[in-house]
């Protein structure tokens, strides 16, 4: 990077506040009542139910029971299926196998004032009522009506077993059954009866129909599979749900939360203007303090910010959006106040060679160079901790609860989830650090020294 | 604007800080006597619900209507709401092993019954199982200790470089410093220990060791510039004084950030963050104090008094 011509420092300037506008605002269209959101903003952004209200559950099977695996799935597969069935769509549901626990968490339902989060819960961790029932004939809601509400050929406890299976012959994925002995003779009947004119068993879970397969022959062994256009992950879901019939066990809860909805939205408006006034009073600071370099440290705060808005929004396609509570919010405030740092150590070392006589050219090339080692030491124990944030308080799915499993697997999943987001802000805000406070830093102070108006030392600090 | 035209004479002016810092530490040891460490619900087990309310509520007829309701101690505690136009009533459910969904559902039903002049709303709920609860501290204190441990790892392989073993340690003993201050502030101000607790001493692990590498990196350059010329005193004094601009600036510009978010908090009422920053300020006044002050002349002084003891034996290596 010798030479870095005039136009550079408006180019990046420019895109960066582009980008700090519409990772904030967003860019949709709005047509009547429809809108079709083109790059997601700060209005899209999913809070945490600590800002938007909800409820937070933790699952476990009674004191005395150590479930099994099959079981603990079968248990996530019910609630996965109850929350559909409450219309809860926004929900995280996170299984922990080796402390037997299941964790759930959604929001408060917006457009639904009496919604009622104890009925909720409760109905989450009630056990779940399988039938296999005889044809699948439903009425407009889904419900069984006719022969298929009259005749149930098999309850939850009639099945021992269901597991997902792959045939290497076909090359499908299926459902295998193993049924008891009251179920055996039971299904034994119904598809002899059944299979003369290839006619269908309907699985339901609650009022729910899971799945509806044809007889083709008489089952007596009580060996029964399922077979059909199904992925691997369909076939164990499928297993897992007929599974939740046998389950010997009804949840408890172990912990629950539930908040208000009215109380986090004005806690979230008091960060959101705390976070506005940091970044003045550090964008005043650094002015006041470096001047040129103070510009241009300004102007590379911003881009961090939009990268921390962007990297919670789901503006980037690559990056998912990511649920933002209030310590998250105090995350990308503290990473603005920590974001000058790589400025500051800079600007300190372009003074102090301007000081020692270079030329304002060479210093800057020697700053930034000289200060790399210093920056990337305060970065890296940030990262560090903000690594070991997000594996302590992070879902036990999340890649880096995967990285910490060799130090964390004893104490199973908590789901602190307030602060996995602190975390998070704060390794994107070092990111961003990097990005702009070095890199774009560098350009814009490169092109603009290049000005013949900004050609004295005055400007970086030196003597005047 | 401040520039350090002479160095300070921070080596000379040690036994102050460290005097400071033990005082701050026997304050808290004093009142985590005197009143007990709080420990959030999150690690110990218990319920807190939490209603709003208007008019005048008499506090004690709530606390045993709703001990009778759910067969549990009860004690409470007054709060306003965020938008500070709503009073609610904050009660402690002495139930270990968390309640129930219907046990809670009895309890609100109970209250609004009792106390329907009052207009009794629920706003929050939190139960937490004692099992649970202590697994969860384990975890925490596991990450605690993990990232110490990193830093002793980052501080090491930094520290082979610019003084060895002696810097290290030193280091250490700042970071060992700053985690007491932080503790420090929660005891003093009465703060729960809770996951904000947690995440803000990680918080300052990583964030406080990295002025004082900062400032060894520039004693080792000067150890080279000056050689032997230059007694240890002086030249810590020298390195302090060099980076302190930016040590103060890097410090300044967060705590500006960090504070604005205190104030706010403060004047609207937001507990839940005040909790999280008002301890996080603390913690980047200490690792600004810590580093500064502390971790250097800790080490001019360990090695200027080996070189003195080692002046006595015949000859030194």
């Amino acid at each position: 990077m010798k030479r870095v011509g005039k136009p550079v420092f408006f180019v990046v300037a420019v895109l960066i506040v582009a980008f700090l506008c519409t990772s904030l605002l967003g860019i949709s269209t709005t047509y009547g009542d429809r809108t079709d959101v083109y790059i997601k903003g700060g209005n899209d952004i999913r809070w945490g139910i600590d800002i938007r209200g909800g409820v937070e559950v933790t699952f476990t099977p009674p004191e005395d029971v150590d479930a099994t695996e099959t079981q603990m799935r079968a248990a996530e597969a019910v609630i996965q299926q109850r929350l559909i069935t409450l219309n809860i769509t926004d929900s995280e549901v996170y299984t922990d196998y080796s402390r037997d626990r299941i964790i759930v968490r959604f929001p408060w339902k917006e457009d639904e004032a009496d919604f009622d989060p104890q009925a909720a819960i409760a109905e989450l961790g009630e056990t779940a009522r399988l039938t296999f029932r005889e044809g699948n004939e439903t009425d407009a809601e889904g419900k069984p009506t006719g022969v298929t509400a009259e005749n149930i050929i098999l309850e939850g406890d009639d099945v021992s077993e269901a597991g997902a299976y792959y045939d290497p012959e076909n090359q499908t994925y299926g459902v295998s059954l193993t049924l008891s002995e009251s179920g055996t003779q039971k299904f034994s009947d119904a598809t002899t009866r059944l299979s003369e004119d290839n006619g269908t068993i309907s699985i339901w879970m609650d009022d729910t129909m899971i799945s509806a397969p044809t007889v083709n022959d008489p089952i007596t062994d009580g060996q029964a599979s399922i077979t059909g256009n199904f992925t691997a992950e369909e076939a164990q879901d499928l297993a897992d749900k007929i599974n939740s019939g046998a389950l010997p066990f009804a949840l408890e809860t172990a912990n629950y939360s539930t908040i208000d909805p009215s109380l986090g939205t004005g806690a979230r408006d008091v960060m959101i203007l705390a976070g506005a006034v940091a970044f003045l009073l550090v964008a005043v600071f650094m002015i006041c303090m470096y001047r040129l370099p103070g510009v241009v440290a300004v102007i590379a705060l911003m881009g961090q910010l939009a990268l921390s808005v962007a990297a919670v929004s789901g503006y980037l396609p690559f990056i998912p959006s990511f649920t933002l509570t209030l310590p998250g919010i105090a995350g990308i405030i503290l990473a603005i106040g920590m974001g000058v740092d790589a400025n500051v150590i800079t600007s300190e070392r372009i003074r102090e060679e301007i000081r020692s006589g270079k030329s304002i050219d060479g210093a800057i090339e020697l700053g930034y160079q000289r200060a790399f080692s210093a920056i990337l030491d305060g970065n890296m124990t940030v990262v560090i901790v903000a690594i070991i944030l997000m594996g302590a308080f992070g879902p036990p799915s999340s890649l880096f609860a995967k990285l910490l499993n060799p130090i964390f697997f004893l104490f199973g999943s908590t789901l602190a989830g307030t602060v996995y987001s602190f975390g998070y802000t704060l390794l994107v805000g070092v990111i961003g650090n990097f990005i702009f406070g070095i890199l774009c830093s560098k350009l814009m102070l490169k092109s603009i020294s290049r000005f013949k108006a900004f050609r004295k030392p005055k400007f970086y600090g030196g003597e005047r | 604007m401040l520039r350090l035209k002479k160095d300070i004479d921070f080596y000379g002016h040690r036994k102050i800080y460290y005097t400071i810092s033990i005082c701050l530490v026997v304050l808290a040891a004093v009142c985590a006597l005197i009143f007990g460490v709080k420990v959030d619900i999150q690690f110990t087990g218990g319920t807190i619900a939490t209603y709003s309310y208007e008019g005048d509520l008499d506090f004690a007829a709530v606390e045993s209507a709703a001990s009778e309701a759910t067969g549990f101690s009860v004690t409470s505690d007054s709060s306003q709401s965020v938008s500070g136009d709503t009073k609610q009533i904050s009660l402690s459910i002495g139930a270990k092993d968390g309640m129930t969904v219907e046990m809670e559902e009895q309890l609100t039903s109970s209250l609004t019954e009792q106390f329907a002049d009052n207009n009794l709303q629920y706003v929050s709920f939190d139960s937490v199982a004692a099992t649970m609860g202590r697994d969860f501290l384990f975890k925490c204190l596991i990450a605690v200790l993990a990232a110490f441990l990193l830093m002793i790892i980052y501080v090491a392989i930094r520290f082979r470089r610019i003084g060895g073993w002696s810097a290290g340690v030193t280091g250490v003993i700042a970071l060992i410093h700053d985690c007491l201050m932080v503790l420090s502030v929660f005891i003093i101000f009465r703060l729960p220990i809770d996951d904000n607790f947690m995440a803000v001493i990680l918080f300052i692990l990583g964030y406080s060791i990295n002025d004082t590498i900062v400032i060894f990196d520039r004693i080792r350059e000067n150890e080279k510039l000056y050689g032997k010329s230059m007694e240890f005193p002086a030249l810590v004094n020298k390195s302090i004084s060099q980076t302190f601009t930016r040590t103060m600036n890097t410090s300044l510009s967060t705590l500006l950030a960090m504070v604005s978010v205190c104030v706010f908090a403060v004047i609207f009422g937001v507990n839940s963050i005040l909790s999280f920053a008002f301890p996080m300020v603390a913690g980047l006044i200490s690792g600004f104090y810590s580093s500064v002050c502390l971790s250097g002349t800790i080490w001019a002084w360990w090695k200027d008094s080996r070189k003195k003891k080692g002046r006595k034996p015949a000859k030194a290596k």
